[in-house]
């Protein structure tokens, strides 16, 4: 019986999941919202403008996306396609090559289509969050999330600049640092937060397109399958009548 | 020509086939006329649930093989393809990774009904070894699929695991190089991890399930009693405890199949990656030889084994530890198969068995489950301490077994099964 709990216990336990490994600064939670999509909308625009001059979506097309995310094929087309080697059906690559980018970066920047599913949401989110001015970087900024990172904060002129202040000289980086807006950006605060949702929104869904149909197609089959467990049993039941 | 006596079909089709071929017979034999005790309970489901994901995973499995390409370059990226560009590869793939996590729990959960009721006890010593001998197959087969995606799990799994041969003295470097094809895990090891993850092994698992269950219906279904029911029966020679397995266990597995499903879909459509555990987050990125991940972790369903292997940390009569802990866990594997001769008791179920056998069975589960705990988490030296206890338990279940089994006092057997 315990073995079987056991057993059980395994097979619900799909809310912790293991640590992925790194990075042990607190996350801020972010749950991604795949039917809204305005907010996906907004997503796709912020990362094939912000992003993907250096990162990839190499498993992602297009079209799924412009199909899944209720874009016009003409919109797409117009302000997302900007390379003219891509076509509709395409995948999210870029021009840039790993060689390239390990030259210019340090390390080469990693393809996206998996990321949320490899680190989490709440890391990507609190990443995309994390950036703040540190003068030893070759960037100019550090990051709470992934310490000593290549990536220079692309997202400065929409966020502005942060500074990591720590209340405590002694215990720096650890629990008792906040981040504080030192320079406005062209958002507010509370805009760019938005903005970071939508994108990381964007790359979970990105992750798994294929979520929102199975979630779809759930119910029906869990109905089916509860309907068919109500007819086995009055089947078995009707059958063993005469066991004793 | 055949046996006069065998039963046929009295017209029709059925009766041209059954001169040609058995059919009716082997349905009667098997199915419809095999007789099973009436008093199967819970444990006895997971023999036919097993038979059912075994179906799923060759189902699923197949239509895999049709959009998959085991290659390095391209393996990665075929996954993904199946997952978003092959119509409902999602389910597919998903259908069979969850399969994968499923076909253990319910092997793990039929293998102690058992241990709870002494079916590996005489006549059953072949059921016994055959089931363990698919056990055994189905972990090569379940490792060995492990590394088709090619992601940094799949890989460093896989170099781990291959390494582990290389421990052996003199010929392990050279057995560990022959089985990559390599000197490290590479595309070579993938070729050939697939040839036999999708044919070799396969039709190994087939052919010992056919042999599991013609020994199981040769000398009978053992039931939560332990008694024969073939020593009580009627004038025409039918157990008087005995129903037939059709329709009454086609209907009551039935139910057992309703509910499993509803279960395993639950997990299919809503938490595929069942927590990082029946598909590890590492594994969402490609694999790469020179990027060791921080923690490397087998799929749970080896880990009490794992457990017991990074538990031997001590070397004795110069042989290193680390080939010591194979051959603790090459033991640990290898007790289940002679388990049927450790076994001394003059009963076979539990129910009837003294408390020493009872303590003992509950101190193996606690021992199994608590180093399948420790085979997920990084080690430490307190873990180390506590697996190494849990595997002496493990160990102290097994060997001790012929001793407790004979000295403690079994109550009376009943001679008709009990509801």
């Amino acid at each position: 019986m315990r073995k079987s709990l056991f057993a059980l216990c395994l097979a619900l336990l799909p809310v912790t999941g293991l640590a992925a490994g790194g990075g042990d600064a607190h996350l801020r939670d972010m749950t991604p919202d795949l039917h809204d999509k305005a907010s996906l909308q907004n997503g796709m625009k912020l990362f094939v403008n912000y992003c993907m001059g250096c990162h990839s979506l190499e498993h992602q097309r297009f079209s799924r996306a412009a199909e899944d995310l209720e874009i016009p094929r003409e919109l797409v087309e117009e302000h997302l396609i900007f390379a003219d080697d891509h076509a509709f059906n395409d995948q999210m690559s870029n021009a840039m090559n790993s060689e390239e980018g390990a030259a210019w970066f340090g390390a080469a920047p990693p393809d996206l289509t998996l990321v949320t599913r490899l680190r989490g949401v709440d890391w990507v989110y609190s990443y995309l969050l994390g950036f703040y001015r540190d003068p030893q970087r070759p960037t100019g900024v550090n990051n709470t999330v992934f310490p000593l990172v290549a990536m220079p904060n692309v997202l400065e002129p929409l966020q502005g600049v942060q500074r990591q202040v720590c209340s405590d000289a002694e215990h720096e980086g650890g629990s008792e640092c906040h981040l504080e807006l030192v320079r406005e950006g062209s958002m507010s605060p509370d805009e760019f937060e938005r903005a970071m949702f939508d994108l990381t929104n964007f790359l979970a869904y990105v992750g798994e397109p294929s979520r929102l149909k199975a979630e779809a197609l759930a119910p029906k089959v869990l109905i089916f399958l509860f309907v068919f467990a109500i007819v086995a049993y009055l089947l078995k039941r009707e059958y063993w009548r005469d066991v004793h | 020509m055949g046996n006069p006596n065998k039963p046929k079909a009295q017209r029709g089709v059925m009766r041209w086939v059954d001169e040609r071929f058995p059919a009716t017979q082997l349905w009667q034999d098997h199915v419809s006329r095999y007789y099973a005790p009436r008093n199967f309970n819970f444990w006895y489901f997971f023999g036919s649930l097993a038979l059912l994901v075994l179906v799923n995973q060759i189902l699923t499995g197949i239509w895999l093989t049709m959009s998959y390409t085991p290659t390095a370059e391209d393996a990665f990226a075929s996954v993904e393809y199946i997952m978003r560009d092959v119509e409902w590869g999602w389910l597919i793939r998903y259908l069979h990774t969850t399969g994968a996590s499923a076909f253990f729990v319910v092997i793990y959960l039929h293998m102690f009904r058992g241990l709870l009721y002494g079916s590996y006890k005489a006549p059953r010593e072949l059921v016994w070894v055959f089931g363990m001998a698919i056990y055994l197959a189905l972990m090569a087969e379940a490792f060995m699929g492990y590394l088709l995606p090619w992601g940094q799990m799949s890989y460093w799994g896989a170099q781990v695991i291959t390494s582990l041969f290389s421990a052996i003295p003199a010929i392990g470097p050279g057995l560990a190089e022959w089985i990559r094809g390599d000197y490290l895990v590479t595309g070579i090891t993938l070729n050939r991890f697939f040839a036999l993850h999708v044919v070799a092994l396969p039709i190994v698992i087939l052919a010992l399930v056919v042999l599991h269950i013609v020994a199981l219906h040769e000398v009978g279904s053992n039931n939560p009693d332990g008694i024969e029911i073939k020593d009580k029966t009627d004038a025409d020679g039918k157990p008087l405890d005995g129903i037939p397995f059709h329709p009454y266990y086609t209907v009551k597995d039935l139910v057992g199949v309703a509910v499993f499903l509803f279960v395993f879909c639950v997990v299919v459509f809503y938490f595929p990656e069942g927590g990082g555990y029946f598909i590890e987050k590492p594994n969402f990125e490609p694999a790469d030889p020179l990027q060791t991940p921080d923690h490397i972790a087998p799929v749970w369903y080896f880990t009490p084994f794992y457990a017991i292997l990074r538990g031997v940390t001590f070397s004795i009569f110069g042989l290193e530890a680390k080939f010591l802990g194979v051959v603790c866990m090459g033991l640990a594997i290898g007790l289940l198969f002679v388990l049927p001769w450790l076994d001394r008791s003059p009963v076979r179920s539990m129910r009837y068995k003294g408390w020493i056998s009872r303590v003992m069975l509950g101190l193996f589960v606690v021992c199994f489950s608590v180093l399948g705990v420790l085979g997920v988490l990084p080690s430490t030296e307190t873990r180390t301490t506590i697996a190494q206890v849990c595997t002496l338990g493990y160990f102290a279940y097994f060997l001790l077994m012929p001793f407790y089994t004979r000295l403690e006092k079994t109550r009376p057997v009943p001679e008709r099964v009990t509801d």
